[in-house]
């Protein structure tokens, strides 16, 4: 379970990181690990803990996907939209998923269960279309997979 | 006595069940009585055949698959060894064609030993390429890689021991290895295999390449989408450290950096932009990377695949690689066949078969039964080809001749049901989505690239804006600053070229009625 930003856990994240060159993507990472996403306050006090802009910051957490400015549902689900699992009519199989629980991509159902977001390849590629469920992979994927989805995520 | 199973652990066999396979194995053992011991290897890459269980036996490993884990009691239920009727029998994996036909020479390992196990490297051969090296110094090792001919496998096909000997011949207080594991192209997963399945191969592939270069520190950018390879060759590098492979004894470190969902970082400057805290924005060229790369020091930048060749290279020498191949494309590539193909998979073979022999011969044509129409090949930033060209021979000059690119050896297999005029507008979306920002052709291209396909997409003056994608294609491809904006014109006008048809549409107010 991710934690209330504090900057207590915010300063031994930082600690953590101490003397590596060029440390600010791995800490953000520690960070969202830690509170869910990157939370306003946190670019604040990055940017003073390492001696850069604010906008400097903010400017890495907007560039990359992986960040997110706010919590995320309690299961991710991440369907791969790259032309390998489209070959398999994997953007068919996707739209139904979304359909399935009334979302759009990037969207988070509202009971805050379950956060639908579009990957491009997870290196899956010869058993398309493929997914990640919370981190673990998933291939070969078809109708039935929607509704084992489904159980799991509302366990 | 114990009898060895061996269970993938790579993500594609486990994104197929491969961990409830091994723990029913394990039960089901138990329950019968019979000792055996599961070992996880990484994938031999047969993704059909995934999880693809093998048994140990007097005569070598036993191939079972695909296997799910309700076919456990039936695969021990008339003891040990497993008889050869058995409906999922495939027989030495050796034996199986898509493998016996290869040359594994970087895979040699993977899938067949524990990847977190040195002893096991080891006695695989692992170390012997290193040990040469330090034998033979740093220039003889350089004057090797040279020789062998190796060439960029991330797409670009430099030639390593160039790169290598302009990083040697630069004075720093500092230099560094970085090795580019930011494999993003969809169709690919080399990386991902070797990561997974022969870690200490890259590990030795980087100490001989800062033993070589005079670096001694090595960072590997490793993308998130990969959490489980991520996982896996972290373990190997502290394993590395303990047994003193890496750290101060051997003169060398490595850490291991994750990205955060940036295509572009796959970039080599970009790359370096986001290990240095930053943006993944490109940088313009020159200065080279090898001149002033990481931090601002001279920075040899491989592709995992060229890094993980390596010890091969100095273990049988450069002249035994470069036996292999054609023209100026020596040595073996690791091709992977993706997509709508019955047999994908991870095919290492010497440059110079055909496109058509990968697809319909190893490939076994489309899973879906139905014709192949159109492949990709190198990538989102590679070119459609029809079935025409299915002469054109693996290499890298073969391809760049026919307005391809072979990139990092991914083929995207699509069969008579895909529509081409979708597939050039996607590589103009992914180009916009994915773009730095940083030039204007990508940035601004990309999305008119798109809004102008969707019009003839609707049928709305095709000629005239097919004309006006083809300009687009040309700012974009001369004016870009990287291959991201440069080379999405590939699969852009392939699409047009080789499959007119597909964007001749009638006004889509007709096709309503």
């Amino acid at each position: 379970m991710s934690s209330r930003w504090n900057e207590a856990e915010a300063t031994e994240i930082v600690c953590r990181h101490d003397g590596r060159e060029g440390a600010l993507l791995p800490i953000l990472h520690d960070v969202q690990a830690a509170f869910g996403f990157v939370p306003e306050p946190a670019i604040k006090f990055l940017a003073h803990a390492l001696n850069i802009t604010r906008a400097e910051v903010h400017g890495v957490v907007s560039f990359y996907r992986d960040f997110r400015r706010e919590r995320a549902g309690r299961h991710v689900l991440k369907l791969c939209r790259a032309e390998a699992c489209q070959s398999m009519d994997g953007e068919a199989l996707a739209r139904r998923m979304l359909d399935r629980f009334g979302l759009d991509w990037g969207g988070t159902t509202p009971d805050g269960r379950l956060t639908i977001e579009a990957t491009y390849c997870l290196g899956l590629c010869a058993s398309a279309p493929s997914a990640m469920l919370d981190g673990e992979p998933m291939a070969r994927l078809n109708d039935g997979s929607i509704d084992e989805i489904a159980r799991e995520v509302t366990r | 006595m114990t009898t060895r199973f061996f269970v993938p652990c790579d993500a594609a066999a486990r994104a197929v069940g491969a961990d409830k396979v091994a723990i029913a194995l394990r039960a089901e053992a138990e329950r019968q009585g019979i000792e055996i011991e599961v070992v996880r290897t990484g994938s031999r890459g047969l993704f059909w055949l995934e999880p693809m269980v093998e048994v140990e036996s007097p005569g070598g490993r036993i191939a079972f698959g695909p296997v799910a884990a309700r076919d456990v009691p039936g695969l021990l239920a008339g003891g040990l060894p497993i008889g050869t009727r058995h409906p999922l029998y495939l027989g030495r994996p050796e034996d199986i064609p898509f493998l016996k036909r290869q040359t594994r020479l970087t895979f040699a390992r993977c899938g067949i030993v524990d990847p977190l196990s040195l002893a096991d490297w080891r006695a695989h051969g692992g170390g012997r390429g290193l040990e040469r090296a330090r034998s033979l110094g740093p220039v003889k090792t350089l004057e090797e890689v040279t020789r062998s001919g190796l060439r960029g496998r991330g797409g670009a096909g430099f030639p390593t021991g160039i790169k290598w000997q302009t990083v040697a011949d630069a004075s720093a207080d500092r230099k560094y290895i970085v090795c580019n594991a930011d494999e993003g192209d969809s169709g690919t997963f080399a990386d991902r295999m070797l990561l997974e399945g022969d870690p200490f191969a890259l590990i030795e592939g980087m100490v001989i390449a800062g033993f070589a270069v005079g670096a001694a520190k090595g960072f590997v950018y490793i993308r998130s989408e990969y959490p489980d390879a991520v996982r896996a060759f972290g373990r190997a590098v502290r394993l590395a450290e303990v047994d003193g492979l890496l750290g101060a004894g051997a003169g060398f470190d490595i850490e291991v950096r994750v990205g955060a969902g940036a295509y572009v970082c796959g970039e080599e400057t970009a790359l370096l932009e986001s290990i240095e805290g930053r943006r993944g924005q490109v940088r313009a060229k020159p200065p080279l990377p090898a001149h002033r790369g990481l931090f601002g020091r001279p920075t040899v930048v491989n592709n995992l695949v060229s890094l993980a060749t390596v010890p091969w290279i100095l273990a049988e020498g450069a002249e035994a690689y470069a036996v292999f191949g054609m023209g100026r494309s020596r040595g073996t590539m690791p091709i992977q066949l993706a997509g709508n193909i019955r047999h994908g998979g991870l095919f290492e073979s010497a440059f110079g078969g055909t496109l058509g022999e990968l697809v319909d011969e190893f490939g076994g044509g489309a899973r879906s039964g139905r014709p192949v129409r159109a492949v990709q090949v190198g990538g989102p930033l590679g070119a459609y080809f029809p079935r025409a060209l299915f002469d054109t021979a693996f290499d890298y000059e073969a391809f760049a001749a026919r307005d391809g690119l072979i990139g990092h050896g991914g083929v995207v297999v699509f069969d008579d049901t895909v529509d081409m005029a979708r597939q050039a507008r996607f590589a103009m979306e992914f180009c916009a989505i994915e773009s730095c920002g940083k030039c204007t052709p990508c940035r601004i291209g990309s999305t008119r690239g798109v809004e102008t396909i969707d019009k003839i997409i609707r049928g709305e003056q095709s000629a005239a804006n097919l004309a006006l994608v083809e300009d687009l294609c040309q700012t974009m491809k001369f004016g870009s600053l990287c291959a991201l904006g440069g080379f999405t014109p590939y699969p852009v006008m392939s699409a047009i070229r080789h499959f007119p048809e597909d964007f001749v549409r009638p006004p889509l107010g007709v096709a309503a009625e």
